[in-house]
Protein backbone atom coordinates (compact mmCIF):
# COMPACT_ATOMS: atom_id res chain seq x y z
CA UNK A 1 0.00 0.00 0.00
CA UNK A 2 1.36 3.39 -0.92
CA UNK A 3 0.36 6.95 -0.19
CA UNK A 4 -1.11 7.35 -3.67
CA UNK A 5 -4.27 9.50 -3.53
CA UNK A 6 -4.59 9.07 0.23
CA UNK A 7 -4.11 12.77 0.99
CA UNK A 8 -5.00 16.05 -0.66
CA UNK A 9 -4.14 19.74 -0.69
CA UNK A 10 -7.22 21.63 0.45
CA UNK A 11 -6.23 25.21 1.16
CA UNK A 12 -3.93 27.71 -0.51
CA UNK A 13 -2.70 30.90 1.15
CA UNK A 14 -1.12 33.81 -0.70
CA UNK A 15 0.05 37.22 0.53
CA UNK A 16 1.11 40.49 -1.01
CA UNK A 17 4.23 39.59 -2.99
CA UNK A 18 7.04 41.12 -4.98
CA UNK A 19 8.66 44.14 -3.38
CA UNK A 20 6.88 44.49 -0.04
CA UNK A 21 9.13 46.50 2.26
CA UNK A 22 8.75 47.01 5.97
CA UNK A 23 7.31 43.64 6.91
CA UNK A 24 8.85 40.94 9.05
CA UNK A 25 8.83 37.34 7.88
CA UNK A 26 6.36 36.36 10.63
CA UNK A 27 3.69 38.65 9.20
CA UNK A 28 3.89 36.83 5.86
CA UNK A 29 3.72 33.40 7.53
CA UNK A 30 0.63 34.51 9.47
CA UNK A 31 -1.13 36.14 6.53
CA UNK A 32 -0.49 33.14 4.27
CA UNK A 33 -1.64 30.71 6.97
CA UNK A 34 -4.80 32.67 7.65
CA UNK A 35 -5.60 32.83 3.93
CA UNK A 36 -5.03 29.08 3.55
CA UNK A 37 -7.54 28.46 6.36
CA UNK A 38 -10.16 30.70 4.70
CA UNK A 39 -9.56 29.07 1.32
CA UNK A 40 -10.12 25.61 2.83
CA UNK A 41 -13.08 26.73 4.92
CA UNK A 42 -11.38 25.50 8.08
CA UNK A 43 -11.29 27.02 11.54
CA UNK A 44 -8.04 27.77 13.24
CA UNK A 45 -8.76 25.11 15.88
CA UNK A 46 -8.82 22.44 13.16
CA UNK A 47 -5.08 22.77 12.58
CA UNK A 48 -3.23 20.18 14.64
CA UNK A 49 0.00 19.87 12.64
CA UNK A 50 2.49 22.41 11.29
CA UNK A 51 5.51 22.05 9.05
CA UNK A 52 7.52 25.20 8.41
CA UNK A 53 10.31 25.96 5.97
CA UNK A 54 12.41 28.47 7.93
CA UNK A 55 13.18 31.78 6.27
CA UNK A 56 16.93 32.19 5.67
CA UNK A 57 16.79 35.95 6.03
CA UNK A 58 14.75 35.84 9.26
CA UNK A 59 15.38 32.48 10.91
CA UNK A 60 13.55 33.51 14.07
CA UNK A 61 10.30 32.07 12.69
CA UNK A 62 9.85 28.40 13.60
CA UNK A 63 6.92 25.99 13.44
CA UNK A 64 6.37 26.41 17.16
CA UNK A 65 6.79 30.18 17.08
CA UNK A 66 4.13 30.33 14.37
CA UNK A 67 1.90 28.01 16.41
CA UNK A 68 2.34 30.35 19.37
CA UNK A 69 1.27 33.37 17.33
CA UNK A 70 -1.76 31.43 16.09
CA UNK A 71 -2.64 30.05 19.52
CA UNK A 72 -2.47 26.45 18.33
CA UNK A 73 -2.04 23.30 20.35
CA UNK A 74 -0.26 20.98 17.99
CA UNK A 75 -0.09 17.20 17.85
CA UNK A 76 2.62 17.28 15.18
CA UNK A 77 5.18 19.84 14.05
CA UNK A 78 8.67 20.46 12.72
CA UNK A 79 10.90 22.86 10.86
CA UNK A 80 12.22 21.36 7.64
CA UNK A 81 15.07 23.00 5.79
CA UNK A 82 15.79 21.46 2.41
CA UNK A 83 16.13 25.00 1.07
CA UNK A 84 14.42 25.23 -2.32
CA UNK A 85 13.27 21.61 -2.14
CA UNK A 86 11.37 22.19 1.10
CA UNK A 87 7.93 22.79 -0.44
CA UNK A 88 7.47 19.38 -2.05
CA UNK A 89 9.34 17.63 0.76
CA UNK A 90 7.09 19.25 3.35
CA UNK A 91 3.96 18.18 1.44
CA UNK A 92 5.32 14.63 1.52
CA UNK A 93 5.94 14.72 5.27
CA UNK A 94 2.55 16.30 5.86
CA UNK A 95 0.88 13.49 3.88
CA UNK A 96 2.85 10.86 5.80
CA UNK A 97 1.87 12.40 9.13
CA UNK A 98 -1.80 12.68 8.18
CA UNK A 99 -1.89 9.15 6.82
CA UNK A 100 -0.20 7.82 9.95
CA UNK A 101 -2.84 9.50 12.09
CA UNK A 102 -0.40 11.91 13.74
CA UNK A 103 -2.50 14.90 12.72
CA UNK A 104 -5.66 15.65 10.72
CA UNK A 105 -4.91 19.00 9.12
CA UNK A 106 -1.28 19.93 8.55
CA UNK A 107 -0.50 23.57 7.83
CA UNK A 108 2.64 24.05 5.70
CA UNK A 109 4.14 27.53 5.41
CA UNK A 110 7.06 29.59 4.14
CA UNK A 111 7.99 33.24 3.68
CA UNK A 112 10.74 35.13 1.86
CA UNK A 113 11.76 38.65 2.82
CA UNK A 114 14.88 38.67 0.69
CA UNK A 115 13.88 41.58 -1.57
CA UNK A 116 13.60 44.01 1.30
CA UNK A 117 15.84 42.29 3.84
CA UNK A 118 18.59 44.13 5.59
CA UNK A 119 21.37 43.18 5.08
CA UNK A 120 20.46 42.26 1.50
CA UNK A 121 20.00 38.61 0.69
CA UNK A 122 22.89 38.72 -1.73
CA UNK A 123 25.17 38.53 1.26
CA UNK A 124 23.20 35.75 2.92
CA UNK A 125 23.20 33.72 -0.28
CA UNK A 126 26.87 34.17 -1.18
CA UNK A 127 27.63 30.90 0.60
CA UNK A 128 31.22 30.78 -0.63
CA UNK A 129 33.67 28.88 1.50
CA UNK A 130 36.68 31.04 2.17
CA UNK A 131 39.01 29.00 -0.02
CA UNK A 132 36.77 29.53 -3.04
CA UNK A 133 36.34 33.20 -2.14
CA UNK A 134 40.11 33.62 -2.38
CA UNK A 135 39.70 32.94 -6.11
CA UNK A 136 36.76 35.33 -6.48
CA UNK A 137 34.12 32.59 -6.38
CA UNK A 138 31.02 34.05 -4.71
CA UNK A 139 27.31 33.41 -4.78
CA UNK A 140 24.92 30.67 -5.73
CA UNK A 141 24.58 31.90 -9.32
CA UNK A 142 28.23 31.17 -10.10
CA UNK A 143 27.95 27.58 -8.90
CA UNK A 144 24.89 27.11 -11.09
CA UNK A 145 26.79 28.81 -13.93
CA UNK A 146 29.50 26.16 -13.72
CA UNK A 147 26.85 23.45 -14.04
CA UNK A 148 25.22 25.29 -16.96
CA UNK A 149 28.55 25.63 -18.79
CA UNK A 150 29.20 21.93 -18.40
CA UNK A 151 25.64 21.16 -19.60
CA UNK A 152 26.24 23.29 -22.71
CA UNK A 153 29.55 21.51 -23.30
CA UNK A 154 28.21 17.98 -22.91
CA UNK A 155 24.96 18.37 -24.83
CA UNK A 156 25.33 21.41 -27.07
CA UNK A 157 22.44 23.29 -25.46
CA UNK A 158 22.59 27.03 -26.15
CA UNK A 159 22.01 30.35 -24.48
CA UNK A 160 19.16 31.04 -26.92
CA UNK A 161 17.47 27.85 -25.72
CA UNK A 162 17.84 29.09 -22.14
CA UNK A 163 16.33 32.33 -23.41
CA UNK A 164 13.31 30.46 -24.79
CA UNK A 165 12.51 29.42 -21.22
CA UNK A 166 12.76 33.00 -19.93
CA UNK A 167 10.64 34.38 -22.76
CA UNK A 168 7.94 31.71 -22.33
CA UNK A 169 7.64 32.17 -18.59
CA UNK A 170 7.50 35.96 -18.94
CA UNK A 171 4.65 35.55 -21.40
CA UNK A 172 2.86 33.44 -18.79
CA UNK A 173 3.52 36.07 -16.13
CA UNK A 174 1.98 38.72 -18.37
CA UNK A 175 -1.31 36.84 -17.85
CA UNK A 176 -0.87 36.67 -14.08
CA UNK A 177 -2.10 39.78 -12.24
CA UNK A 178 0.07 39.07 -9.16
CA UNK A 179 3.31 38.46 -11.06
CA UNK A 180 6.28 40.67 -10.22
CA UNK A 181 7.47 40.98 -13.85
CA UNK A 182 4.69 41.23 -16.44
CA UNK A 183 6.28 43.08 -19.37
CA UNK A 184 6.80 40.59 -22.24
CA UNK A 185 10.39 40.02 -23.41
CA UNK A 186 11.96 38.65 -26.59
CA UNK A 187 14.92 36.38 -27.21
CA UNK A 188 16.86 39.48 -28.23
CA UNK A 189 16.03 41.12 -24.88
CA UNK A 190 17.38 37.99 -23.21
CA UNK A 191 20.54 37.94 -25.31
CA UNK A 192 21.11 41.67 -24.75
CA UNK A 193 20.51 41.62 -21.00
CA UNK A 194 23.69 42.15 -19.02
CA UNK A 195 25.95 39.30 -18.03
CA UNK A 196 25.81 38.33 -14.37
CA UNK A 197 28.08 35.31 -14.32
CA UNK A 198 28.59 33.71 -17.73
CA UNK A 199 26.81 31.86 -19.22
CA UNK A 200 23.97 33.65 -17.39
CA UNK A 201 22.45 36.83 -18.68
CA UNK A 202 20.35 38.72 -16.16
CA UNK A 203 17.19 37.20 -17.68
CA UNK A 204 18.46 33.68 -16.96
CA UNK A 205 18.27 34.39 -13.22
CA UNK A 206 15.23 34.20 -10.96
CA UNK A 207 13.77 37.18 -9.14
CA UNK A 208 14.39 38.27 -5.57
CA UNK A 209 11.15 38.81 -3.69
CA UNK A 210 9.16 39.24 -0.52
CA UNK A 211 6.05 37.20 0.17
CA UNK A 212 4.56 34.19 1.91
CA UNK A 213 2.75 31.01 0.96
CA UNK A 214 0.89 28.40 2.96
CA UNK A 215 -1.13 25.31 2.17
CA UNK A 216 -3.05 22.67 4.10
CA UNK A 217 -2.79 18.90 3.68
CA UNK A 218 -5.44 16.52 4.97
CA UNK A 219 -6.78 13.04 4.25
CA UNK A 220 -8.67 12.41 0.99
CA UNK A 221 -11.73 11.56 3.04
CA UNK A 222 -11.74 14.83 5.00
CA UNK A 223 -10.85 16.76 1.87
CA UNK A 224 -14.14 15.83 0.18
CA UNK A 225 -16.18 17.79 2.72
CA UNK A 226 -14.30 21.07 2.47
CA UNK A 227 -14.94 24.29 0.61
CA UNK A 228 -12.76 23.84 -2.44
CA UNK A 229 -12.28 20.82 -4.72
CA UNK A 230 -9.51 18.58 -3.35
CA UNK A 231 -6.28 18.19 -5.27
CA UNK A 232 -4.98 14.70 -4.54
CA UNK A 233 -1.35 13.81 -3.97
CA UNK A 234 -0.76 10.94 -6.39
CA UNK A 235 2.96 10.47 -6.09
CA UNK A 236 6.03 11.80 -4.35
CA UNK A 237 9.77 11.36 -4.39
CA UNK A 238 13.10 12.87 -3.43
CA UNK A 239 16.65 12.70 -4.77
CA UNK A 240 19.56 14.48 -3.21
CA UNK A 241 22.89 14.91 -4.96
CA UNK A 242 25.12 16.30 -2.21
CA UNK A 243 25.94 19.92 -1.53
CA UNK A 244 29.09 20.64 -3.53
CA UNK A 245 28.39 20.07 -7.23
CA UNK A 246 32.07 19.63 -8.06
CA UNK A 247 32.21 16.49 -5.90
CA UNK A 248 29.39 14.84 -7.84
CA UNK A 249 30.23 12.27 -10.50
CA UNK A 250 28.23 14.28 -13.01
CA UNK A 251 27.08 17.88 -12.98
CA UNK A 252 24.45 17.37 -15.64
CA UNK A 253 21.97 14.97 -14.03
CA UNK A 254 19.84 16.64 -11.36
CA UNK A 255 18.08 15.15 -8.35
CA UNK A 256 14.94 15.17 -10.51
CA UNK A 257 16.03 11.85 -12.01
CA UNK A 258 15.68 9.94 -8.74
CA UNK A 259 12.93 12.14 -7.35
CA UNK A 260 10.80 11.80 -10.50
CA UNK A 261 11.33 8.05 -10.79
CA UNK A 262 10.01 7.51 -7.28
CA UNK A 263 7.08 9.89 -7.78
CA UNK A 264 6.00 8.42 -11.13
CA UNK A 265 6.37 4.94 -9.64
CA UNK A 266 4.03 5.76 -6.78
CA UNK A 267 1.54 7.52 -9.03
CA UNK A 268 1.58 4.62 -11.48
CA UNK A 269 1.78 6.96 -14.47
CA UNK A 270 4.39 8.11 -16.98
CA UNK A 271 5.33 11.60 -18.19
CA UNK A 272 2.93 11.05 -21.12
CA UNK A 273 0.03 11.30 -18.64
CA UNK A 274 1.09 14.71 -17.28
CA UNK A 275 -0.88 17.77 -18.44
CA UNK A 276 1.14 20.56 -16.80
CA UNK A 277 4.48 21.03 -15.11
CA UNK A 278 5.69 23.34 -12.38
CA UNK A 279 9.47 23.08 -12.53
CA UNK A 280 11.72 24.78 -10.00
CA UNK A 281 13.34 27.48 -12.14
CA UNK A 282 16.01 29.22 -10.10
CA UNK A 283 17.84 29.62 -13.41
CA UNK A 284 16.48 29.08 -16.91
CA UNK A 285 18.69 26.09 -17.80
CA UNK A 286 17.47 23.93 -14.92
CA UNK A 287 14.10 23.68 -16.67
CA UNK A 288 15.31 21.68 -19.71
CA UNK A 289 17.67 19.71 -17.46
CA UNK A 290 14.87 18.65 -15.10
CA UNK A 291 12.46 17.92 -17.98
CA UNK A 292 15.10 15.50 -19.32
CA UNK A 293 15.70 13.94 -15.92
CA UNK A 294 11.95 13.48 -15.35
CA UNK A 295 11.69 11.66 -18.67
CA UNK A 296 9.74 14.20 -20.74
CA UNK A 297 12.50 13.97 -23.34
CA UNK A 298 15.83 12.20 -23.74
CA UNK A 299 19.02 13.32 -22.00
CA UNK A 300 20.48 16.25 -23.90
CA UNK A 301 17.24 16.93 -25.79
CA UNK A 302 15.89 19.46 -23.29
CA UNK A 303 17.26 22.49 -25.12
CA UNK A 304 15.38 21.68 -28.30
CA UNK A 305 12.35 20.55 -26.25
CA UNK A 306 11.81 23.99 -24.66
CA UNK A 307 11.95 25.82 -27.99
CA UNK A 308 9.04 26.47 -30.32
CA UNK A 309 6.25 26.71 -27.80
CA UNK A 310 6.07 23.20 -26.43
CA UNK A 311 6.23 24.39 -22.78
CA UNK A 312 4.08 27.49 -23.40
CA UNK A 313 0.38 27.90 -22.71
CA UNK A 314 -1.30 26.28 -25.71
CA UNK A 315 1.65 23.90 -26.17
CA UNK A 316 1.69 20.21 -25.41
CA UNK A 317 3.26 20.61 -21.94
CA UNK A 318 2.44 24.00 -20.40
CA UNK A 319 5.11 24.66 -17.78
CA UNK A 320 5.30 27.30 -15.03
CA UNK A 321 2.07 28.90 -16.13
CA UNK A 322 2.26 31.57 -13.40
CA UNK A 323 5.63 32.81 -14.67
CA UNK A 324 7.61 30.75 -12.16
CA UNK A 325 10.57 31.98 -10.16
CA UNK A 326 11.91 33.69 -13.26
CA UNK A 327 8.94 36.01 -13.69
CA UNK A 328 6.13 35.52 -11.15
CA UNK A 329 7.91 35.75 -7.82
CA UNK A 330 10.68 34.06 -5.84
CA UNK A 331 9.04 32.29 -2.93
CA UNK A 332 11.07 29.19 -3.64
CA UNK A 333 9.24 25.91 -4.29
CA UNK A 334 5.90 27.27 -3.12
CA UNK A 335 5.35 29.13 -6.36
CA UNK A 336 5.03 25.85 -8.25
CA UNK A 337 2.91 24.03 -5.68
CA UNK A 338 0.33 26.80 -5.59
CA UNK A 339 0.13 27.30 -9.33
CA UNK A 340 -0.30 23.56 -9.94
CA UNK A 341 -3.14 23.34 -7.41
CA UNK A 342 -4.83 26.40 -8.94
CA UNK A 343 -4.59 24.93 -12.43
CA UNK A 344 -6.09 21.62 -11.28
CA UNK A 345 -8.91 23.49 -9.57
CA UNK A 346 -9.53 25.43 -12.77
CA UNK A 347 -8.87 28.76 -11.05
CA UNK A 348 -6.35 30.25 -13.48
CA UNK A 349 -8.64 32.46 -15.58
CA UNK A 350 -6.78 33.78 -18.64
CA UNK A 351 -3.91 31.37 -18.21
CA UNK A 352 -6.02 28.29 -17.42
CA UNK A 353 -4.93 25.12 -19.19
CA UNK A 354 -8.19 23.55 -20.42
CA UNK A 355 -8.77 20.09 -19.02
CA UNK A 356 -5.68 20.03 -16.82
CA UNK A 357 -5.98 16.93 -14.64
CA UNK A 358 -2.46 15.87 -13.67
CA UNK A 359 0.52 18.03 -12.72
CA UNK A 360 4.07 17.37 -11.63
CA UNK A 361 5.72 19.89 -9.31
CA UNK A 362 9.45 19.91 -8.63
CA UNK A 363 11.44 21.77 -6.02
CA UNK A 364 15.19 21.98 -5.69
CA UNK A 365 17.55 23.49 -3.14
CA UNK A 366 21.16 24.53 -2.76
CA UNK A 367 23.04 24.14 -6.03
CA UNK A 368 20.76 21.38 -7.38
CA UNK A 369 21.74 19.73 -4.08
CA UNK A 370 18.29 18.68 -2.83
CA UNK A 371 15.26 17.72 -4.89
CA UNK A 372 11.68 16.76 -4.13
CA UNK A 373 8.72 16.18 -6.46
CA UNK A 374 5.00 15.66 -6.08
CA UNK A 375 2.48 14.53 -8.67
CA UNK A 376 -0.96 16.03 -8.14
CA UNK A 377 -4.35 15.29 -9.71
CA UNK A 378 -7.81 16.77 -9.57
CA UNK B 1 52.74 43.08 0.40
CA UNK B 2 50.23 41.61 2.90
CA UNK B 3 48.91 45.01 4.01
CA UNK B 4 47.97 45.79 0.37
CA UNK B 5 46.28 42.47 -0.34
CA UNK B 6 42.53 42.99 0.06
CA UNK B 7 41.04 39.78 -1.33
CA UNK B 8 39.65 37.10 0.99
CA UNK B 9 42.14 34.55 2.26
CA UNK B 10 41.56 30.93 3.19
CA UNK B 11 40.89 30.06 6.81
CA UNK B 12 43.62 27.74 7.91
CA UNK B 13 42.69 25.10 10.48
CA UNK B 14 44.11 21.84 11.76
CA UNK B 15 42.51 19.88 8.91
CA UNK B 16 43.79 21.92 5.98
CA UNK B 17 47.08 23.21 7.43
CA UNK B 18 49.27 20.62 5.62
CA UNK B 19 47.71 21.69 2.30
CA UNK B 20 48.56 25.35 2.82
CA UNK B 21 52.02 24.58 4.22
CA UNK B 22 52.70 22.60 1.05
CA UNK B 23 51.52 25.35 -1.30
CA UNK B 24 53.81 27.76 0.53
CA UNK B 25 56.66 25.42 -0.43
CA UNK B 26 55.21 25.45 -4.00
CA UNK B 27 54.01 21.88 -3.76
CA UNK B 28 50.46 20.64 -4.36
CA UNK B 29 49.57 17.95 -1.82
CA UNK B 30 46.27 16.15 -1.33
CA UNK B 31 45.01 13.57 1.10
CA UNK B 32 45.08 10.01 -0.24
CA UNK B 33 43.22 7.20 1.48
CA UNK B 34 45.56 4.49 2.72
CA UNK B 35 42.73 1.93 2.48
CA UNK B 36 41.11 2.56 -0.91
CA UNK B 37 43.48 4.95 -2.68
CA UNK B 38 40.87 7.72 -3.15
CA UNK B 39 42.22 11.30 -3.33
CA UNK B 40 40.12 13.97 -1.68
CA UNK B 41 39.83 17.76 -1.98
CA UNK B 42 39.02 19.98 -0.15
CA UNK B 43 40.78 18.53 2.90
CA UNK B 44 38.58 16.64 5.36
CA UNK B 45 38.56 14.13 8.18
CA UNK B 46 37.52 10.96 6.39
CA UNK B 47 37.62 9.33 2.97
CA UNK B 48 34.33 9.83 1.11
CA UNK B 49 35.11 6.62 -0.79
CA UNK B 50 35.23 4.25 2.19
CA UNK B 51 34.92 6.37 5.37
CA UNK B 52 38.43 5.42 6.46
CA UNK B 53 40.21 8.04 8.54
CA UNK B 54 43.65 6.83 7.50
CA UNK B 55 44.52 9.65 5.10
CA UNK B 56 48.09 10.43 4.03
CA UNK B 57 49.26 13.71 2.57
CA UNK B 58 50.91 13.00 -0.78
CA UNK B 59 52.35 15.21 -3.47
CA UNK B 60 50.27 15.15 -6.68
CA UNK B 61 51.18 15.85 -10.29
CA UNK B 62 49.72 19.34 -10.51
CA UNK B 63 48.33 18.37 -13.92
CA UNK B 64 44.70 18.45 -14.92
CA UNK B 65 42.13 19.78 -17.35
CA UNK B 66 39.48 22.49 -17.25
CA UNK B 67 36.22 20.81 -16.19
CA UNK B 68 34.01 23.90 -16.35
CA UNK B 69 34.22 27.64 -15.73
CA UNK B 70 32.32 30.87 -15.27
CA UNK B 71 33.13 34.52 -15.92
CA UNK B 72 32.19 37.02 -13.22
CA UNK B 73 30.78 40.30 -14.48
CA UNK B 74 28.88 40.91 -11.26
CA UNK B 75 31.24 42.13 -8.55
CA UNK B 76 30.40 40.48 -5.24
CA UNK B 77 33.47 41.67 -3.34
CA UNK B 78 35.08 45.09 -3.78
CA UNK B 79 38.60 43.65 -3.98
CA UNK B 80 37.66 41.98 -7.29
CA UNK B 81 36.18 45.13 -8.87
CA UNK B 82 39.37 45.83 -10.82
CA UNK B 83 39.48 42.26 -12.16
CA UNK B 84 35.96 42.00 -13.60
CA UNK B 85 35.21 40.40 -15.95
CA UNK B 86 37.35 37.63 -14.50
CA UNK B 87 37.14 33.84 -14.85
CA UNK B 88 36.89 31.24 -12.13
CA UNK B 89 37.57 27.70 -13.30
CA UNK B 90 37.03 24.21 -11.95
CA UNK B 91 40.04 22.02 -12.70
CA UNK B 92 39.78 18.24 -12.72
CA UNK B 93 43.13 17.04 -11.46
CA UNK B 94 44.65 13.93 -13.06
CA UNK B 95 44.28 12.28 -9.63
CA UNK B 96 40.50 12.85 -9.71
CA UNK B 97 39.43 15.69 -7.41
CA UNK B 98 38.10 18.95 -8.86
CA UNK B 99 39.14 22.31 -7.48
CA UNK B 100 37.96 25.89 -7.85
CA UNK B 101 40.82 28.15 -8.91
CA UNK B 102 41.95 30.75 -11.45
CA UNK B 103 43.91 30.44 -14.68
CA UNK B 104 46.93 32.60 -15.35
CA UNK B 105 48.27 33.43 -18.82
CA UNK B 106 44.83 32.80 -20.32
CA UNK B 107 42.09 35.28 -21.24
CA UNK B 108 38.49 34.33 -20.35
CA UNK B 109 37.61 34.12 -24.07
CA UNK B 110 40.29 31.47 -24.62
CA UNK B 111 39.08 29.03 -21.96
CA UNK B 112 37.69 25.72 -23.16
CA UNK B 113 36.42 22.64 -21.36
CA UNK B 114 39.08 19.95 -21.53
CA UNK B 115 41.99 22.38 -21.89
CA UNK B 116 45.15 20.83 -20.31
CA UNK B 117 46.59 22.89 -17.45
CA UNK B 118 49.37 22.71 -14.89
CA UNK B 119 49.71 24.18 -11.43
CA UNK B 120 51.59 27.40 -10.68
CA UNK B 121 51.95 29.06 -7.31
CA UNK B 122 50.94 32.63 -6.50
CA UNK B 123 52.49 33.97 -3.28
CA UNK B 124 49.68 36.41 -2.53
CA UNK B 125 50.92 37.31 0.97
CA UNK B 126 53.91 36.39 3.08
CA UNK B 127 51.89 33.57 4.62
CA UNK B 128 49.54 32.39 1.89
CA UNK B 129 50.30 30.88 -1.49
CA UNK B 130 47.35 30.14 -3.76
CA UNK B 131 47.72 27.33 -6.28
CA UNK B 132 46.54 28.50 -9.70
CA UNK B 133 46.82 26.92 -13.13
CA UNK B 134 48.10 27.81 -16.59
CA UNK B 135 47.56 26.22 -20.00
CA UNK B 136 50.06 23.56 -21.04
CA UNK B 137 50.66 21.55 -24.18
CA UNK B 138 48.61 18.34 -24.01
Amino acid sequence: MTLRDRCAIVGLGYTAQGKVPGRKAMSFYLEASNNALSDAGLNIQDIDGILVQPCLTDPRVTAFGLAEEMGLNLRFGADQQLHGASSCAIIQHAAMAVDAGLCNYCLCAFAEVSRSASPPTGIVYQMAGSTNAAYGMFGVAASYAMIARRYMHEYGVTSRQFGAVAVTFRKHASLNPIAQMREPITIEDHQNSRWVVEPFHLLDCCLISDGGRALIVTSAERARNLKRPPVYIMGMGQGHPFNDPLKRQTLTVSGAAESGKTAFGMAGITPANVDICAIYDAFSFVVPMQLEDLGFCGKGEGGAFVEEGRIALGGELPTNTSGGLLSEVYIQGWVGTHEAVRQLRGDCAERQVPGAEIAIVTSSGGVLSTHASVILRK
Amino acid sequence: MSEEYRKPLPNIDDTNRPYWEATRRHELMLQKCRDCGHYRYPPGETCPGCLSNRLDWVKVSGLGTVYTWTVFHQVYHPAFAGDAPYAVVAIELDEGPRMVTNLVDCKPDDIQVGMPVEVVFDDVTGEITLPKFRPRAS
